[in-house]
């Protein structure tokens, strides 16, 4: 028992000290006592009580306890995204590419059956655009969705939410990498749907602005909505609804529809990544309407995100 | 002191019922919880389910809003400064849904890369973790493809990566064999041992709990009905012992001495009582040698298949505290 309050004694100066140093010189007199007998003293010394005999080193504590403790450092925003982003990338080779080739598969599929229906033309276009960015819709809103709805129901946004991490960190990070997983299946549907319709491939190479903005707004919706969904279930759906929309409201020809959805057409932010797509297929595209529809999608991009940044602040603390 | 709580109250609103789930009451989780947690010390929280362990350490972490109370953390109010517990603090919860689908190395270095180290202390974090766990062959598996043991093992890697003065686990080797919570115990013990880790611990396990735990709360209906050493604890059930019986066949109750213990039996508090052919008797220790002089001499010994006699435990103390009985068999779940 006399070994006690020379314990606390050290873990009141190693506090004071606010350093590992301290502790560790003390450490092998420390693990001598740290059987159970000898720390069980310890922690009934400077209980809150506090033994007459030991009353000192405990008041040492108690200041050095009120003096906070420094704290981690934060993980900074961008190794955090990139940690996130690779993390979630090495999933794709699990669990993501099966559901890549049913995105491809489905969008190809849709192409073949409009082929009977559309021939050639600014129609033959818009289903060719419209087929490819579903792949975007599919993977970046849907699965999105379903990822956050089910990481929120089953309790895993701890994991994170007590990791010092910045929330846009995570939801940057997961979309980012949840829309490069659509880049291969959106690339083969681009092509096979040129080649389907003989429409010209030289412009296709702006995919590479319209997958990652209407990947990042299509995502940051996806990521929203699965944190927003009260039950898991919920995210599901919203994600299968916001897919469907993409698909009736991008593949199908604007120029048919009705004029209220013609309005629900001009809400959805996939909307002006096939405007873009589609418009790059002209002889000589209009460079300026297709670097606004760009912009559109990027300020959707930017909002969208900033929405499930907001929701996973809201989801993780409860 | 590094974790104070006092007065921490939380209640559960009531849910409506649905087609298919009964509507619920609202549940006081929290029910006025002071705490003391001194640094290096292991400290656990023991009771049954639904006694609101996972809802104090879930308040401990920032996790979850108190609704009255303070809770101090090094000397940082976290009730206030709810996101400063990250920095402070490393928490094993029970789901590994957000890890499932990496590997375990690479669980290892994405959360050490999150609790802020650099790419090449990551890594460095990761293989000594890997290696003191043991968890070195299954290192490329997903989580998702291991055993549920080897996968909470995973999850406490994850848990340990980046220092951290004070760690709060939940249930950390539940599910384990005795190799793999044997590495636990090292790696909390060392980390204890070398800079003073202040550990928070739920468990189940009242074994458990009397080897590695320094002081435990006793919980239930969200209040802390006792808290003191494991030894302390059973101090105060020490006047008494438990004796089972298990007879082969049916009790001999026509031997006096034996339905004399019958009547014990039948009168017996809670955590007493009979379940089929076994008897549990809480018993004065000369009670309980007189009581087995009885039943191994004379004719009862012919019908006893077994006998254990045993010094309280720490679930002897939770039922004498006057836990709720039909908890008590959730207490131990090893």
């Amino acid at each position: 028992m006399s070994v006690m309050p020379a314990v606390s004694g050290v873990s009141g100066v190693s506090g004071a000290r606010g350093g590992v140093p301290g502790v560790s010189g003390a450490s092998p007199g420390l693990s001598g006592a740290s059987t159970v007998s000898g720390v069980s003293g310890v922690s009934g010394v400077s209980g809150v009580s506090g033994v007459s005999g030991a009353s000192e080193a405990s008041d040492e504590v108690g200041e050095v306890g009120d003096m906070p403790a420094p704290l981690a450092a934060r993980a900074r925003l961008f190794p955090a995204l990139v940690a996130v982003y690779r993390a979630q990338l090495s999933r794709a080779r699990v669990a993501r590419i099966p559901l890549l080739f049913v995105a491809t598969f489905q969008s190809i599929g849709i192409m073949i059956l409009m082929r009977g229906v559309v021939d050639g033309g600014s129609e033959a276009r818009a289903v060719v655009a419209g087929s490819s960015v579903l792949v975007v819709a599919f993977v970046a809103l849907n699965l999105l969705a379903q990822y956050f709805g089910q990481l929120r129901a089953s309790g895993g946004l701890d994991h994170y939410a007590t990791l010092p991490v910045p929330p846009s960190a995570v939801v940057l990070g997961a979309a980012a990498a949840y829309a490069s997983f659509t880049v291969p299946g959106t690339a083969v549907t681009a092509v096979m749907g040129s080649a389907l319709f003989q429409l010209p491939m030289t412009n296709l190479w702006i995919l590479i602005a319209v997958i990652p903005l209407s990947g990042a707004a299509l995502a940051g919706l996806g990521a929203a909505l699965g944190l927003l969904a009260p039950r898991q279930e919920l995210a599901t759906l919203c994600g299968q609804l916001g897919m469907s929309a993409a698909l009736l409201l991008g593949v199908l020809p604007a120029a048919r529809m009705p004029q209220v959805v013609s309005y629900a057409r001009d809400l959805l932010p996939s909307t002006y990544g096939v405007e873009a797509l589609a418009r790059s297929f002209d002889g000589q595209p209009d460079w300026w309407v297709v670097c606004a529809d760009l912009g559109v999608c990027a300020g959707v991009a930017v909002v969208s995100l900033a929405a499930a940044t907001w929701a996973y602040r809201r989801a993780a603390v409860r | 002191m590094v974790c104070t709580v006092r007065g921490l109250v939380k209640t559960y609103p009531a849910a409506r019922g649905r087609r298919g789930a009964p509507a619920t009451p609202a549940v006081r989780a929290s029910d006025g919880i002071d705490l003391d947690v001194v640094r290096g010390e292991v400290f656990g929280l023991l009771g049954p389910n639904g006694a609101g362990k996972s809802t104090l350490v879930r308040q401990l972490t920032g996790l979850l809003r108190p609704d009255e109370g303070h809770v101090r953390v090094l000397g940082h109010d976290l009730v206030r400064h709810p996101e400063r517990a990250a920095r402070l603090l490393g928490y094993l919860g029970q789901d590994s849904t957000a890890l499932d689908e990496l590997t375990v190395a690479l669980a290892a270095e994405t959360t050490a890369r999150l609790r802020g180290l650099e790419t090449r202390a990551a890594r460095a974090e990761r293989d000594a973790v890997i290696e003191e766990l043991g968890l070195g062959e299954v290192a490329g598996r997903p989580l998702k493809k291991l055993s549920g043991g080897q996968r909470r093992l995973a999850c406490v890697a994850a848990a340990l990566v980046g220092e951290r003065p004070l760690l709060v686990l939940d249930e950390p080797t539940s599910g384990m064999d005795p190799v793999a919570r044997r590495a636990v115990w090292a790696a909390v013990d060392r980390r204890r041992a070398e800079r003073g880790v202040t550990v928070v611990l739920v468990t189940h396990n009242v074994i458990e709990a009397e080897t590695v735990l320094d002081r435990v709360a006793v919980l239930d209906r969200g209040r802390v009905i006792a808290c003191d050493t494991p030894a302390g604890l059973k101090a105060l059930v020490a006047d008494e012992v438990r004796l089972e019986l298990v007879w082969r066949t049916e009790p001999p109750l026509d031997v006096p001495e034996v339905a004399a213990l019958w009547k014990t039996v039948e009168t017996a508090r809670a955590g007493g009582g009979a379940a089929g052919r076994r008897w549990t008797l809480r018993l004065p220790p000369d009670d309980a040698r007189a009581a087995i002089a009885t039943v191994t001499g004379g004719p009862a010994f012919a019908a006893l298949d077994d006998f254990t006699l045993a010094t309280p435990s720490l679930e002897d103390v939770y039922i004498a505290l006057g836990g709720r009985a039909e908890g008590a068999e959730g207490l131990v779940k090893a």
